[in-house]
This record gives C-alpha cells, structure tokens and sequence, in this order.
C-alpha cells in the first residue's frame, strides 16, 4: 500500500489558497455586477397597504426596482415546504417578496437593483411602505395562550403537533415508586457564520443558461429549486457553492428569497446582479434555533432507573416552516440518548411566533433534546440522593445490547436504531478525564477559601450520516492527476483533505496528485447537502467505492498490458506494478492513457492510445460492450438508515461570588465518531462546537421584544465568544466503535461538540450554586437575579445543597 | 452613474502605489475588495466588532470596515495578501495557522493573520509568547468554527518559526553549519 494516510492527522490541503488570501467567497465573485438593496419590514406582524417608490426611482444608479406585484409564474407562489410530514398541519411560508402582509421583522418587501449596493441602499431608504399593524405573537407561551395569531387563518398558532410514544407512560408513571415533574426552557440562538448569505447570478443570453453562486449547503437542490421557480430546464442552470465562510445549518435552507430573485433580476436585466448579506440582514431575515419552552414529568426507582418519561415540548417554530418540523424530530428522538427506557412520549407542539424562522442551527434539536434528559438524570440524582454519574450509569445502555432498536421513526424517515458505541465506557472515560471522583474534596476545599465550584456533566446519542444518499467521482487523467468530485458543499469541513485521504488510500496515489472539488454541480449533480454531521460519512463513503472502481478497472487494464494476472497487482505511489516484480510496471497516467482509445495523438504520451499502437484483439471492439473509455468512476452510498454517534462532556466552573461571573476550570469531551479520518480536523470540530455550545449557555440569546423587534441584532449585543469567553483547554478523549453500516466505519462529528454544552454547564451551575437551573443561557446578571432570590427564600434550592449544609453544620 | 462627487485616491497597497477613483463614503473595505479586487480581506460585521477586515496600515492593525478609502491615502496599508515574502515564502503565522489547524472556513482568518502578524513584531525573535498573552493578542477577533483552540497555539508556533529563521540566516547560523 501506499503511505497509510486514512487517520492520518495531516494538515489541511485548502488551507494553502485560504491562509494567502486566495480563498474565493460569494462577495468576492463578480466585482462588475449590480448591487442590490432590500426594503424589509421594521414590524412583526402587519398588513402591507401601500408601496411608494417614487422618490425612488430619482436616484442615480437604479436599475430596477421590483415588489410582489413584480413577480410572475411559480416566483408568485409561496416559497416551497421542503420537508412535508403528516405531523405539518398547518405549514406555511413566505413569498419571495411580501405578498399583501408581513410576519416577522425583517421580511424582504422590495427589491432594488442599481450600480452598486451603497445606491441600492440610498433608493430603498426613499421607499416609503404603509402597514396596517397587528397583534405581534412573541414567546412560545403568548402563541400557546392564542390570543392573537401570526396568522390569521391558522388560530391556535399550531403548525404541528408531532408525538412520539413507545411503551404506556401513564401507567408506568402511576406505578413508579417517584416522580419529578418540572419545567425549563432553552433560548434561541443562531448559527452566525462569518459570512453571511449571499447570491451571485449571470445569465448567458446567447446560450441561454444561467450560472448562479450561492453561499449554501446544498448547490444541487437550489439548483432544482431555480429551475422550478424560473422555469427552467434544468440543464440551463448551474449552481456553484464556492469558498463558503461557515454555514452551521442557516445555509442548508432553501431557496431562500434572495436565491431566486437574484438570478430572477439576472434574467430580466441581462445584467450580472449580485447580494451579498450584511450583518443586520442575516440577524433578521435568515434563521434561528433551540427556542424551546419544555414541561417534563419522569418516573424512576430507588436506584435511579428510569422507568417512564413523558416530555410536552413548545418548540417556536417563527413565523414559517419551510424546513418543516425537522428540529421537532430530532428533539423528541434524539432525547432518548445513550439510555435505555420503556415508556417515552414526547408531544412537540411547534408554534408560530412572529419572529425570524427557525431551521437547524449546528446540532438541530438535540442540544434541547439532550437538555431534557440529561437535566432529568440531574432531578432524580438529586431526589435520592445519588451521584449524577451513578444514576446515568445505571440506565446506560450496555456495549453488547447493540443494535438498540428505539422503536421510534428518525428524521430520514427510518427507524431509530442505534448501530455501534460503547456508553458505559465512554462514561468511565470521561469520569477519569475530568476527575468526577475527587471532585467533592476539591469543592470542599474551594468553598473553605470562598470559591464556588460545580461540575456537571451530559452524555448524548447523536444521529449522524442520514441519507438518501451522496455521489463520488474519482478520475484519473492521463497526466496522473486524480480528480475527485462530490456533490455536497464545503463550509470549512476540510473534505477537501478528508476525500482526498480517503481516495489517496483506496487507490493507491499520493495524495499531491488529487484535487477534490466540491458544491458544484457542472461536476456532480446528483446530491442532498452538508448537514446533519452527513458528509465524511456520505461522500466519505462514495467517494471510497467511486475510487475501488477506478482501482479495480486500472488493474484490469494493467493486468492485459503486462499480461499478468490482476490478483497480483496492487498500486503503490500512482504507480501499477507487479507484486515480487520490480521490473513490471505501469504508471496510473499511462494507465490512464490506454483507457481511452485514440484516433487522434496529441503529444507522445497519447501516441500509445491510437489505433495502430494499441494493444488490442481483432476480435473485441475498442471499449467493450460492458465497458467506457476512460480511467474514471461513479458511485453512490446510500445508508439504510442512520449511524448514531456518542459522546460525553463534563464541565468544572467557578462562578465569582461577587461579580457572578462564570469561569470554565475545566471542559473535557469524550467522544466517538466510528472511525476517524482525520483527528485533526475532528478535534478541530470539537473545539468548534464547544465554542458554540459556552456561547449558547452563557452568552447568547436573541433578545425579542414584546412588539416582536430584535433587540440585539449585531455583533455589539449578541454575544458571540470571544477567545476570552471560551475553555482555555479542552480535554479530548477518542474511541472509536466503527459503525457496521457502512465500508468505512465511519460516523459523523460535525455537530458533536456542541450538543450538550448547555446541558452540562447548567449542572455544573446548578452544583455550584445549590440553586435550581431551569432556564439556559445563564449570564452573570441572571445568576445574580439567582441569588438574590435565594438570600430572599424565593429560588428553589436544589435538595443536594440542603444535605452539603446539613454536613457542614453537623 | 450616480451624482456623487468623486475622488482620485492613490493608495499604497502592500507596497504598490495604485489610483482608485471613488466617492467619499466608500470604505476601505470596499475599495480594497471591489477596486483594487484584492478579495482577502473579508468583511463580517461592517462595524468593527468582528475583526474580519483588519488591515495594517502603517504596520498597525485597523478595521477596514470603519474607514473610508479617502483616509488612507499617505499611509501604507498591508493585507493578508502582502504578508508573505515577495518572493512568496510564507510570514510565520501563515505558515502557523497551516501546521496547527488554525483555521476551518477561512472567512475569520486574514483578519487574525494581520493582527497577530503585527502583534508578533513586538516580540523579538527568541522571546516567547506565553498563551495567555497570545489570548490577549486574539481578543478582539471572532471566530465562529475554531473556538480559538489551534489560533492560540498557532500564535506560539508563529513565534517559534520566527525564532528559527531568525537562527538559520544569521551569521551565527552559517557558523554552526560549517562546524
């Protein structure tokens, strides 16, 4: 074989353009094209009476300015529900421009076009709209409460009501020897790339093709999207994602307004036109997650076990649900986690609020769903008394009980059953790593010197690699390159280092000699998209048969030209040769060569393909009838169902006594993603998604108002981490339990690190404080609020305090 | 066009003296990435929290985004694209970001470089950079993929590259190969 390169920690190849400045992002495609500005609504929930743009159109530079009244054919009809279920009763979206009536804040309502974006944005300022305002629903608690509805024909603010049941929970309830009901929420928060969205178009006239550039997760399907809604054929529009500076789930939606009205005007104007997001834009009109409002009742036994869990979950959906109810799904199943229960029931009631839709941000779900059971085992620990970890133990599901059929239906549609892991050593892991047992004793020692200290942990099942399914292309060129091509896209994933591995080592090439390219759908057409941790496990895998066919058609070909035997040939550095046989060899490139019959010879090299120089039979015809020219291959993976990843976090914090800030001592991670690819670029996931999931529990919240404005629409007041707000260290630990599911074991990790930050960390407070933590995030002024209500009697004291001061004082 | 009054600014860009016609609210943010098409730079915020846009100018760092074009002329402005030698040898915290995985999406990342390739200056080759100083040194810049774990490393190893081509050109380098 080749140098071994599959688990390699290698440096990243696309690092080389990307550290120089050389990167290629949406806003830096098309520097001659039209600028576009958006008219959006200031108000929540309002009729739209009246659109003046006459003063805009006196300003200097405009090209076009275009409202609902504007848009024709399948551009008029509601933006497409891309993810129907029959538990989506009532699903609604929005209209590529406001048709008659706005629902959140930030609602494009007019287009306008012009030379560049500073004079789009001087003509939509002069664009005066009427409205007639209504009643804004914002908090899942007032769209529960119906007194007013976000819209008008749908009453109850109920887009769907999905439950997921096995077992007879109430009867398990009555019967379980304790309860612990409770409720608790969980804030949104939002994906919050760098870069925002953006849209470049060019239509050829001539040719009658339209080129499109978008900042997304999924080329292809907004390829068929602006097909669909352009009336197109398909095969005159391509879709490229390039250089994409983060998506972490905003991107996956689709098509958003701007990705058909873009080439929309494109077409009309004859003009390269082009939007690139600011900042403000993407805050309000682009998507937000985790918002959740859950009441949870469960039932255990002296030991700890669980024996019933009955969840009713408010999930605010915002104002449409183009996505579906996918984060719904994954929250009620992926709540489930790394434990084993007889009895579940999940009701997500999924509302309407009048605020910025909510769609998958990084972990899509399950950090709220890992929330509810990992705050659950906190409940009943503390109700009898027991170690945390204990009482997780106990209800572990053990390493020899797999598959572990959860009796329930996942996002892709197939049943929920975990394939690999191994939960009881994860969790012993992760208790060395953090130092769980000597925990108490430093505590102890932290509070005599007026330190408060808290550990907490959260353990979570992740389903990962959900399919249909992902394409791979590998090529080798007569020159020796090896072209390798998926159709998902790349946000800052590393496929181009991670494919590239793979395909170095199925094939047998140094991986200098291959170039991946991804998102583009001039060179792959068929795929789903970059999410739900799916692309090392979907385009890994594709990409690994795509390179076995290539292997296995170079040593057929090897095999006649040397006239050997193809069992005795193996490639090693590019290069077919003979095992035992120095003497015969044949490099790939020729291999390459001699693939693809010639009449014409265009240098030396190709002089050995044509007709008269050819090896070949009388008798056969040049490429046989089972066969194509060419030294190149095409496959596809496509799952059975998903691969369930595992994982578990425990957190040290100190909160300040007199400030109330919170200091992360320790962050450790143990984690399994089958087996790894990279290390590198896994770990590099993990300390992401930490990052994210700090931020998401102690910092960031999109603070609505009651009249439905986003307070704290920039960079200044949402609170993204800083290096200064993040874990000085995170302590990883690895095992790998292959999946059995597919050739290469692998499992997903994108999302891994942040699941259950939020979960962790408020156990952790809550160990800290002795006060019960039922709302995330926690910020210092909340954990002040906190205290002040347990000096005045008025917080709920966990019953673990209670028995640290009854030692204390005996 | 528009009517806006327009004006001829020469800037010096990485060292390259070049006219750029443009009117007086246009930032420098713009100008660079539109006018002169030097895309590296990016723009992530447009007021100056982020960090993404951060130039030199005048070897300090500067965000781009809260500039005009117009006020850059008579001052020299480095970007991510005149880090690295003429002759196209990597600067140290190129190189870095590239050996720890400093970097994931890549959007963030010339506004890390120049800032810290500024920083770095104010340590002489040999000293070292302890990690909460390189924490200081990166904290007024976002990042949304690494949670900062590799950038913190990479500002270390930047120095040690430094250190070592420091060691390997001088005299004293040439001396101990011959010995």
């Amino acid at each position: 074989m080749t140098t071994k390169l599959f688990g390699e920690p290698i440096a990243r190849r696309e690092d080389a353009r990307l550290i120089v400045g050389k990167g290629r992002y949406l806003d830096d495609i098309g520097h001659g094209a039209l600028g576009v500005a958006f008219v959006r609504s200031p108000h929540a929930n309002a009729r739209i009476l009246d659109i003046d743009v006459s003063a805009a159109v006196e300003v200097a530079g405009v090209h076009a300015i275009y409202s609902y009244e504007d848009l024709d054919g399948a551009m008029a009809q509601p933006l497409p529900v891309l993810i129907p279920h029959p538990s989506l009763t009532a699903p609604r979206t929005g209209y590529p421009l406001a048709n008659g009536s706005v629902s959140h804040v930030g609602e494009p309502i007019v287009m306008v076009v012009a030379d560049d974006r500073y004079l789009a944005e001087d003509a939509a300022e002069r664009i005066v709209v009427d409205y007639e305002f209504r009643t804004p629903v914002v908090g899942v608690e007032a769209a529960e409460r119906a007194d007013s509805a976000v819209h008008e024909d749908i009453p109850d603010n109920v887009a769907a009501r999905l439950v997921q049941e096995f077992g007879d929970v109430d009867a398990a309830l009555l019967q379980a020897p304790h309860t612990v009901s409770f409720t608790q929420t969980i804030e949104r928060s939002a994906s919050m790339p760098l870069e925002g969205k953006g849209v470049h178009a060019r239509w050829d006239a001539v040719d009658e093709s339209l080129r499109v550039y978008t900042s997304t997760q999924t080329s292809t399907s907004v390829r068929a999207a602006i097909a669909t809604k352009l009336d197109l054929s398909l095969d005159r529009v391509e879709v490229i994602a390039p250089d994409v500076g983060g998506g972490f789930g905003v991107k996956i939606v689709h098509p958003w307004p701007e990705e058909l009205l873009i080439p929309w005007a494109a077409i009309r104007l004859g003009r390269e036109v082009k939007w690139a997001e600011d900042r403000r834009e993407h805050f309000v009109s682009s998507a937000h997650e985790r918002g959740q409002l859950q009441r949870i009742t469960a039932g255990y036994d002296d030991e700890g076990r669980l024996l019933a869990l009955d969840a009713h979950i408010l999930h605010d959906h915002g104002a449409y649900t183009p996505y579906g109810i996918v984060v719904p799904i994954i929250t009620s199943t992926q709540l489930l986690g790394p434990y084993r229960l007889a009895n579940y029931r999940c009701q997500v009631d999924s509302v309407y609020t009048n605020t910025v839709i909510v769609t998958p941000y990084r972990g899509a779900g399950r950090p709220q769903g890992c929330f509810a059971m990992e705050r659950t085992m906190d409940r009943v620990a503390d109700d009898l008394g027991l170690d945390r970890a204990a009482v997780r133990e106990i209800n572990l599901i053990r390493a020899d009980e797999f598959p572990w059929d959860n009796h329930l239906i996942f996002q892709d549609g197939r049943p929920l059953i975990y394939d690999s892991g191994d939960y009881p050593s994860m969790l012993d892991k992760l208790r060395d790593l953090v130092g769980w047992e000597g925990f108490e004793a430093r505590r102890s020692a932290a509070a005599a010197d007026g330190r408060w200290l808290g550990i907490g942990m959260a353990l979570y099942v992740e389903g990962t690699g959900v399919g249909p399914y992902e394409g791979g292309h590998v090529q080798v060129l007569p020159s020796g390159k090896v072209l390798v091509s998926t159709g998902l896209t790349s946000q800052g994933q590393g496929h181009e280092t991670a494919f590239a591995q793979i395909v170095a080592e199925e094939l047998g090439v140094p991986i200098e000699d291959i170039e991946v390219h991804t998102g583009d759908t001039r060179r792959f057409a068929y795929a789903v998209g970059t999410f739900a941790s799916r692309a090392a496990v979907m385009s890994g895998n594709a990409v690994a048969l795509a390179a076995r066919a290539v292997r296995e058609k170079a040593l057929r070909i090897a095999a006649e030209v040397l006239e050997v035997d193809a069992a005795d040939l193996d490639i090693v550095d590019g290069v077919v040769g003979v095992r035992g046989d120095p003497g015969a060899v044949l490099p790939l490139s020729s291999v390459a060569v001699l693939s693809n019959p010639l009449r014409y010879a265009f240098d030396e090299a190709s002089r050995a393909a044509t007709q008269f120089a050819r090896f070949a039979s009388d008798d056969q015809p040049p490429v046989a009838d089972d066969d194509e020219p060419g030294l190149e291959g095409r496959d596809y993976y496509s799952p059975v169902r998903s691969t369930f990843a595992s994982g578990a976090h425990a957190v040290i914090v100190e909160v300040d006594p007199g400030t109330c800030a919170v200091t992360i001592e320790k962050y450790a991670v143990v984690h399994d993603c089958g087996r790894l690819i990279n290390p590198r670029i896994v770990e590099g996931q993990i300390h992401g998604g930490v990052a994210q999931g700090v931020g998401g529990a102690l910092y960031e919240v999109m603070a609505y108002d009651e009249t439905g404005q986003l307070q704290n629409a920039s960079f200044m007041d949402f609170l993204m981490p800083y290096v200064s707000e993040v874990p000085q260290r995170i302590d990883i630990g690895h095992q790998e339990t292959p999946s059995p599911l597919n050739p290469l074991g692998i499992k997903g990790a994108g999302e891994a690190g942040v699941i259950p930050g939020s979960a962790a960390i408020a156990a952790a407070l809550e160990d800290a404080l002795g006060i019960r933590i039922t709302s995330m995030p926690l910020g210092p002024s909340q954990i002040y609020d906190l205290i002040r209500a347990a000096q005045d009697g008025t917080a709920e004291m966990t019953l673990n305090s209670a028995r640290r001061s009854q030692e204390e004082s005996t | 066009m528009s009517g806006e009054e327009q004006f001829v600014v020469s800037l010096s860009v990485n060292g390259t003296r070049r006219p750029v016609t443009v009117p007086a609210r246009r930032l420098l943010s713009d100008a660079l990435r539109h006018d002169l098409e030097l895309t590296g730079t990016h723009v992530g915020c447009e007021h100056g929290v982020c960090g993404a846009c951060t130039v030199l100018l005048d070897g300090v760092p500067v965000r781009s985004c809260l500039m005009f074009a117009v006020q850059a002329e008579h001052h020299e402005v480095t970007t991510v694209e005149g880090l690295a030698d003429a002759d196209g040898r990597l600067h140290p915290v190129q190189e870095a970001f590239r050996d720890c995985h400093g970097l994931q999406c890549g959007f963030c990342t010339p506004g890390f470089l120049t800032t810290i390739a500024a920083a770095l200056e104010d340590y002489p080759p040999g000293a070292s950079i302890s990690a909460d100083e390189a924490r200081e040194i990166l904290g007024g810049n976002l990042c949304r993929c690494t949670g900062y774990q590799n950038i913190v490393k990479a500002v270390g190893r930047a120095q040690e590259i430094r250190t070592q081509r420091a060691g390997l050109s001088g005299d004293e380098a040439t001396d101990r190969d011959s010995t």
